[in-house]
């Protein structure tokens, strides 16, 4: 089984690069993937089935650029794709001009309604608001003791009422109206979609309090039923968004696809952990990555496709394989590198870069301290650096504020990173053998969405080892190479 | 409360929908091509069997299919409820004692993730036991979650067993420990303890829950019955959870619950015929009798959506 399907895609569309174009037929094998990847995810078979269409649609035809590999280029059709379906932005909560804003939360059994709801409620203090909660959960033993429980940890009143759960809910906006809460949070029963008499009951709910937001509570965990539950629920309430609970496990949360396709609503907060804090907005671009299992690779390969300017890039890999890349090639790209953005971000983003890497100390300040040495060269240096004797290397220290330790420094690695791209260029596949072990290694804590740039289960940003294979025509392009690998080791270490 | 009426395993099963057979009535019956066999594939992956059991299921069935020469769907969909029933042969008896340990209290020790429904099927296993007249002691181990020891006294009052708790945030481990114990002295048939609901990637977590269960088996109580609690709706995540369970308890057995609804619960298929874990109990409601003994015809009938009375 491939980890993600950044490496699945590597390997079946290896066979593009050069191509130009991609054709159906490449795209159809890297559909295939995409589907067996979203279904692993839990997401539904049916949603899954629109979706590879839709991709299908943008992919076929779609140029093959230098800054992405066809792999990543389809990869990213399918992010966005899965971010147009999570929703583009997070759902922000307005609150209502006529307090109290109402919120009615709905769902299965246990799928985590009251924690949520006591989440929710201090999470809405966090937004300086003075909610009260409505324990309308009178089916489960002891729900409504829960909530009271919850609720005075974080010091919010809790109204119920035994008997009916509707005039409950009913008595509960009487008393935010009397006792001027701005938010009314109303925990119901877990009832099952198709249990009628239940269903009936929370729409009765639902008239009573009239929700300003219905929010559908979905484990993280669920698999392929999601979309009955979601389509029933919808069909009863108008489900306005989705809480995603359980997502500090370290299940995918297809789910979250599945049921946000359904309903055409986004996924609003998720809950990520037992404490009562751990509860966010939702970010519908880390959930994409989460369900492809790849880290943040998007957002980087976002980055590089911004900023990356294709012929400056194309002409100095061509310089590279003619044994001529110069220093002045060198700090073009470390000037490309600064472009995208903080280093130590980037490098967090890439799930295939080992803990040492990601820990050690990157700044810009190493990227403007290279730049000015190489700027402080003439240029024949630049060309030659072979010629920098002791008192070349004492000028150039002087004229860029640096010593002649880290002019050496950088000579060095500049020499080596030389040596070593000019073996890569001849032999292609070995590379770094060690970094697949790396992104396989999930990181204490994995699976946190809020830390989802962090410990996606894998992937990496380009697909190493399979640049040259399959390919035995075609010029070489900067895609080929490595560069975050490689540049990162360079500013002065 | 509402009256639930006494379920059957059929009957708990019987939401609408379209059965296999009917979806693959529109195909060419006589010989299936690759559009049954998408039709196959899409009704286990649909019922959350999962991506590699599924592929695995069907790559079998291609060569039964090959080598028997079925051309008909229907005797497809037949030789795949075959196939899938045999491959639910665990053994799934209940254990009223632990092997080799007779005389000690019996300890049925129920773990899970958070919102499956450890707690109901506590009850409900109260409930039958208390019927057949055994003496029942429950264990209030979730010391986490607000109220779940007064959900599991409501519990303990409608079957008329001894609840033993902790106070909020104790160590469930001595909680088990004060049950075992009360349940010896008063000469108790089986103490039920429920855990609080864990996440299998939390690891201090489940290291607390092995300690909970190596209590348990200590004198003079020893643990009959390891039950992981499995909620139908689960996905591809439940194998990781049976897996990681089974590694900190010694998991002898799953229970199903949550299939009165449209959820089909394939993964527990994948974790019996992957992981050797059999699937012993199945919730079908929240009242105290809708709990059967798991039964794989049945099971895998409902899954398929195959009509038990076509079946010759």
């Amino acid at each position: 089984m491939f980890d993600t399907l950044t490496e699945r895609l590597s390997g079946t569309l290896r066979g593009l690069r050069g191509r130009g174009r991609m054709r159906p037929a490449d795209v159809e094998e890297a559909l295939a993937e995409i589907r067996l990847a979203l279904l692993e995810a839990d997401v539904n078979v049916a949603v899954v089935r629109r979706f590879v269409e839709r991709v299908r649609e943008r992919s076929v035809g779609g140029e093959v650029t230098a800054s992405l590999t066809p792999g990543q280029q389809v990869t990213k059709i399918v992010n966005d794709e899965l971010i147009d379906i999570l929703g583009t932005s997070p759902l922000n909560v307005q609150f209502a001009s006529k307090p109290p804003t109402v919120v009615l939360l709905a769902g299965l059994q246990g799928s985590g309604k009251t924690t949520a709801a006591a989440k929710l409620a201090q999470w809405c203090k966090s937004q300086g608001r003075n909610p009260l909660l409505v324990g309308a959960d009178l089916q489960r033993p002891a729900a409504v003791e829960q909530l009271r429980t919850l609720a005075r940890s974080i010091d919010v009143e809790v109204w119920s009422e035994p008997g009916d759960p509707v005039a409950c809910a009913a008595g509960g906006l009487a008393r935010a109206r009397h006792a001027g809460r701005d938010v009314l949070i109303v925990d119901t029963a877990g009832r099952l979609a198709v249990d009628a008499e239940l269903m009936t009951e929370v729409a009765r709910i639902s008239d009573v309090v009239e929700p300003h937001y219905t929010f559908l509570v979905v484990d993280s965990m669920v698999g392929q039923d999601a979309v009955a539950t979601a389509e029933a629920f919808h069909a009863t309430l108008e489900v306005d968004g989705i809480i995603l609970t359980k997502l500090d496990g370290d299940a995918r949360g297809g789910a979250a696809l599945s049921v946000a396709e359904v309903v055409g609503r986004p996924v609003a907060f998720a809950s990520v952990g037992e404490k009562i804090d751990d509860f966010e907005q939702f970010h519908p671009d880390r959930m994409a990555s989460r369900i492809l299992g790849m880290g943040d690779v998007m957002t980087l390969i976002e980055k590089a496709e911004r900023v990356y300017e294709q012929e400056e890039a194309e002409a100095a890999a061509q310089r590279l394989v003619e044994g001529t890349f110069t220093l002045d090639d060198f700090v073009d790209q470390l000037r490309q590198l600064r472009k995208m953005g903080n280093l130590q971000s980037i490098v967090s983003m890439m799930p295939g870069v080992s803990d040492q890497v990601r820990n050690a100390e990157i700044d810009d300040d190493r990227i403007t301290t290279a730049e000015a040495i190489v700027l402080s060269m003439t240029p024949a240096e630049r060309v030659s650096p072979e010629i920098i004797d002791a008192s070349r290397r004492a000028r150039i220290a002087a004229g860029s504020g640096t010593s002649s330790a880290q002019v050496s420094n950088l000579l060095k690695q500049f020499t080596q990173m030389r040596k070593m791209m000019g073996g890569m260029m001849g032999l292609g596949s070995k590379r770094r053998p060690a970094s697949r072990k790396a992104a396989r290694k999930r990181p204490k804590g994995a699976g946190r969405a809020a830390g989802g740039s962090r410990t996606g289960g894998g992937g990496r940003a380009t697909p190493k080892g399979t640049s040259r294979t399959g390919k035995p025509a075609g010029k070489p392009s900067v895609a080929d190479i490595d560069w975050d690998a490689l540049d990162l080791k360079l500013p002065g270490r | 409360m509402r009256v639930p009426t006494p379920a059957t395993f059929s009957s708990g099963l019987a939401s609408s929908r379209r059965t296999l057979r009917e979806r693959l009535a529109s195909i060419n019956r006589r010989r299936p091509d690759e559009t049954a066999w998408e039709t196959l594939e899409e009704a286990l992956l649909g019922a959350d069997v999962g991506v590699e059991t599924t592929m695995a299921t069907l790559e079998r069935l291609r060569s039964t299919a090959a080598d028997q020469d079925i051309v008909d769907a229907d005797e497809l969909v037949q030789a795949l409820a075959d196939q899938m029933r045999a491959a639910l042969d665990a053994d799934r008896t209940l254990h009223a004692t632990a092997p080799d340990r007779e005389g000690a209290t019996p300890v049925w020790l129920f773990v899970g993730v958070n919102g499956v429904g450890k707690t109901t099927t506590i009850g409900k296993v109260g409930a039958r036991l208390s019927a057949d007249g055994q003496l029942v002691v429950m264990a209030a181990a979730d010391t986490f979650r607000a109220a779940a020891a007064s959900q599991l006294q409501t519990w303990a009052d409608r079957c008329g067993a001894a609840l033993i708790s902790g106070s909020s945030g104790a160590d469930p481990s001595s909680v088990v420990h004060d049950a075992v114990s009360a349940a010896a002295a008063r000469g108790a048939d089986v103490v039920l303890a429920d855990t609080a609901g864990r996440l299998q990637n939390r690891k201090n977590l489940m290291d607390e829950l092995a300690k909970v269960r190596r209590v348990a088996d200590r004198e003079p109580g020893a643990v009959a019955e390891t039950l992981l609690v499995i909620d139908a709706t689960t996905g591809q995540n439940g194998l990781s959870q049976a897996r990681a369970f089974a590694e900190a308890t010694d998991v002898t057995g799953v229970v199903l619950t949550k299939l009165d609804g449209s959820a089909k619960g394939g993964i527990v298929f994948a974790i019996e015929a992957e992981l050797g874990l059999p699937v012993k109990l199945v919730g079908l409601g929240e009242g105290p009798d809708d709990l059967v003994d798991f039964d794989a015809e049945s099971y895998v009938n409902a899954l398929l959506g195959v009509d038990a009375d076509e079946q010759g």
